[in-house]
């Protein structure tokens, strides 16, 4: 069986030390872990931590278990912890953080579409500075699961239909002024 | 203060594809209420929160150069109408203006790419525009049609008023409300107005955003109304493009329009059914025809 509690010695104090040293990430330490964050996350009962969780591990130290959690990815980035959170702390930045972290260390879920999607689409702003709906989708199915194409089918139809589709892919004309922005992907790999 | 002589449009990658038929009630809404709009030359992706999750600098300077390229352009108010965007171009503004630690890295791109610093920009969203520029007032005295007896439930989304809350009060807003009563349409109580319709989960974690959405759904019809109002191409993508699969999964009969502010205030000061986009809905088709359809007596009436 699984265990399910953590030893303090697997703890990483100083990776904890740094995060909370970072921009916003000082308010950590002042979370009462009153659970607001977690009740009102419209996500959270289909997460595996609450966020509640996430921010305990966090300040303890438990990097792995926060970084490898689909409760970062599964954050839709609503707002609606912070700005109930009676200590003011900015969690959806902190989920932010976390999933950043998770791609520069290759800890995040593979084949779980979030990350997948944000990478593609972060990969077609880079090369053509505007994103295409229907082809980042596409992309993230191909590279995710292809057979949820044929589920989309049906709701492609409908916006083929009333014209919502676009299969044109979208570039900007100075292309070059985003060579000055330091490359995304750098960090990622 | 004195509304802006102009603003300058900012789409974003929604409002040219599966939102477009905000982009035309937009366009046409101001259109009738004479205010100047332009759209930002040669704009970029905001990046959404896909880049955030990915880099914050590069995040940050992405959007950052459209601020640059409006201010280069002369104008303060970037008009953002998706959530996503807006968000994220406020959010860029702050960073680069606020944070020291992000100064460096703004200097240096801003100089490589030639371009200006964009501090006195101000990133807008246009039920910002309606309620505070153009006023209560003004939009009572333009309304030339009234949709008599249709209930509608506002729906903000997230990102619009939250964190910012400039938008309207990230915990009660009521804006849009007080906007669709000010033409004449009568709204509902809805608690769920500010609760996230899962945004890109719909098409990563499909099952989890068909369920966050069929909850706004059922909540709506719950409260007696009979369409759902947004300011979000996503929330209306959301809404409008699953009710068929909701329908098939829960067995429950919603068939219910999802309209944008802009579609129902340009509709009121005397739009055109197509120029506003009214013909793109794929949900509650029948109800958005026999309400927006203008018949002659209608107009008399008037």
């Amino acid at each position: 069986m699984e265990r399910q509690i953590r030893y303090q010695r697997e703890a990483n104090l100083e990776w904890a030390r740094q995060f909370t040293k970072q921009p916003g990430g000082e308010r950590l330490l002042s979370c009462i872990q009153c659970g607001t964050c977690s009740g009102a996350c419209p996500l959270s009962i289909y997460m595996d931590l609450t966020p509640r969780q996430v921010i305990a591990l966090v300040r303890e130290g438990f990097r792995e278990d926060a970084l490898r959690s689909k409760t970062i990815w599964l954050c839709a980035s609503c707002y609606a912890c912070a700005v109930e959170c009676p200590q003011k702390i900015s969690i959806t930045d902190i989920m932010y953080r976390l999933k950043r972290e998770a791609i520069r260390s290759n800890l995040y879920p593979k084949r779980f579409p979030i990350p997948v999607l944000a990478r593609e689409f972060c990969e077609m702003v880079r090369r053509r500075g505007r994103n295409s709906e229907f082809w980042v989708v596409f992309r993230m199915a191909l590279r995710s699961n292809p057979f949820v194409l044929f589920s989309m089918a049906r709701t492609g139809w409908d916006l083929w239909r009333t014209g919502r589709l676009s299969l044109r892919k979208e570039r900007i004309r100075r292309i070059n002024d985003l060579q000055f922005i330091p490359a995304a992907s750098k960090e990622v790999d | 203060m004195e509304p802006p002589a102009k603003y300058l449009y900012y789409p974003g990658c929604s409002l040219k594809a599966t939102g477009v038929a905000y982009e035309e009630s937009l366009l046409t809404t101001l259109r009738l209420l004479e205010i100047p709009v332009e759209e930002l030359s040669d704009w970029n992706c905001c990046g959404a929160t896909a880049y955030m999750s990915v880099s914050e600098a590069s995040a940050t300077l992405l959007a950052l150069r459209n601020l640059a390229l409006a201010h280069q352009a002369g104008t303060k108010d970037v008009l953002a109408p998706c959530s996503a965007c807006y968000l994220t171009l406020r959010k860029s503004h702050e960073l680069a203006t606020h944070y020291p630690e992000a100064a460096k890295d703004v200097e240096r791109f801003l100089e490589q790419a030639g371009l200006p610093r964009p501090d006195s920009v101000r990133v807008r969203h246009p039920l910002e525009v309606l309620y505070t520029d153009v006023g209560i007032q003004r939009l009572r005295e333009l309304t030339v049609r009234r949709l008599q007896g249709v209930r509608m439930a506002s729906y903000y989304g997230c990102q619009a008023v939250r964190p910012y809350g400039e938008v309207d009060d990230p915990h009660e807003p009521v804006r849009m409300d007080e906007v669709l009563r000010a033409v004449g349409v009568e709204t509902v109580d809805y608690p769920l107005k500010t609760k996230c319709c899962g945004g890109s989960l719909t098409g990563t974690i499909h099952e989890v955003g068909l369920r966050l959405n069929y909850i706004l759904l059922k909540e709506a019809q719950r409260k007696g109304a009979q369409a759902i109002v947004t300011i979000c191409p996503l929330c209306q993508f959301n809404l409008d493009a699953y009710q068929r699969e909701i329908r098939k999964q829960t067995g429950e009969p919603i068939d219910m329009p999802v309209l944008y502010l802009t579609q129902v205030i340009g509709w009121a000061l005397g739009g055109g059914f197509r120029e506003l986009g009214l013909h793109r809905a794929i949900s509650g088709r029948k109800l958005i025809e026999q309400w927006f359809t203008v018949k002659k007596e209608a107009e008399t009436y008037v």
